[in-house]
């Protein structure tokens, strides 16, 4: 009797411990609302393969009189994004691409990787502008994230 | 007795350990302000380490935080809305070091000439006449630090805003009061 009493108290209680201690929101619930936006913007059909391909490439433009020509996604991210990355001046490492990677969300706490829609859209911004000298379009942006969730 | 006696021990060094944890710092000012804030971490650590509002002065953090200079943040792009801006501009200038009565900011502060506004911290007076004649071994060619960017790398009491000699511990190297030169 007091074993199955103690059993069913374990059971109840592991789902509360699990909310508490386990993280605060899933790993890429953000991607379906940003894809909802994107194609809202008129872009459609994203592709994990063309954001694949994006990922290495190299797309030369000009800032402050000179040509930069030696930027892509992989500089930091890695080649291979299910590798942690590097920031390619600081040193500082960056987690995996996937869903499953550890980030951290506004108010500090440890949320899976595309938990937060504001995160990805800073990073975009700002990452696109770095490498391309421009912000990146919807239809990239839809496909880098398909890419990301097929990994 | 003894059982008593036990207890007795245990929660007595507890206590003192537990204390001397809570009020260690409590009346300290000597290093940096340890202030931190979530929204500042998550717009300004993600590349590098988060740097104490206390290591700059005022003017040098409006400086960094102006839109143009955030779109060209030393060679990156660190962009940010404009609500965010705001708010980690307001955090900045309200704990700069100018602000602040902990020891090394008002050293930093009084090492800057009035009309200069550093953006580097590397380039405030106090701080890189504290890193003067560094060999490279230690920072340029230690692939564990790669630059006086990367203050936490050898600060290792940095979190509690303490820089002081011996909290430092070179990777690779050791500790920087056990080193032979200096």
């Amino acid at each position: 009797m007091k074993k199955t009493l103690m059993l069913a108290a374990a059971l109840l209680i592991t789902p509360l411990v699990g909310n508490t201690i386990g993280y605060a929101a899933e790993g890429g619930s953000a991607i379906p609302e940003m894809m909802a936006k994107y194609e809202s913007e008129g872009a459609s059909n994203f592709s994990a393969e063309a954001g694949k391909e994006m990922w290495t490439k190299v797309m030369p433009f000009e800032h402050k009189g000179e040509i930069i020509k030696d930027r892509s996604c992989s500089v930091c991210h890695h080649v291979v994004p299910t590798n942690p990355g590097k920031h390619a001046k600081t040193g500082k490492e960056i987690a995996p691409m996937t869903l499953s990677a550890v980030s951290t969300n506004r108010k500090g706490e440890q949320v899976p990787r595309f938990s937060e829609a504001k995160k990805i859209k800073k990073w975009f911004k700002r990452n696109c502008k770095w490498t391309y000298g421009r912000e990146c379009t919807a239809q990239e942006k839809g496909n880098f994230l398909a890419f990301f969730k097929s990994l | 007795m003894k059982k008593i006696l036990l207890m007795m021990a245990i929660v007595g060094f507890s206590s003192q350990a537990y204390a001397e944890n809570i009020f260690e710092n409590l009346f300290r000012f000597k290093g940096v302000k340890p202030v931190m804030n979530d929204l500042y971490n998550d717009s300004c650590s993600e590349c590098h380490y988060a740097y104490f509002p206390g290591l700059l002065p005022k003017r040098s953090w409006e400086k960094l935080m102006l839109p143009d200079a955030l779109e060209d943040h030393f060679g990156e792009n660190a962009e940010l809305d404009e609500e965010d801006r705001v708010e980690v501009l307001k955090f900045l200038v309200d704990n700069a070091a100018d602000t602040s009565f902990y020891k090394r900011s008002t050293k930093i502060v009084r090492s800057i000439p009035e009309d200069v506004t550093p953006l580097r911290i590397t380039e405030v007076p106090y701080i890189k006449r504290k890193h003067k004649d560094l060999p490279d071994k230690y920072v340029k060619n230690n692939p564990k630090v790669k630059s006086l960017i990367n203050c936490d790398a050898c600060h290792r009491a940095i979190d509690k805003g303490i820089f002081d000699d011996d909290t430092i511990l070179i990777p690779n190297y050791g500790y920087w009061s056990e080193l032979d030169d200096d």
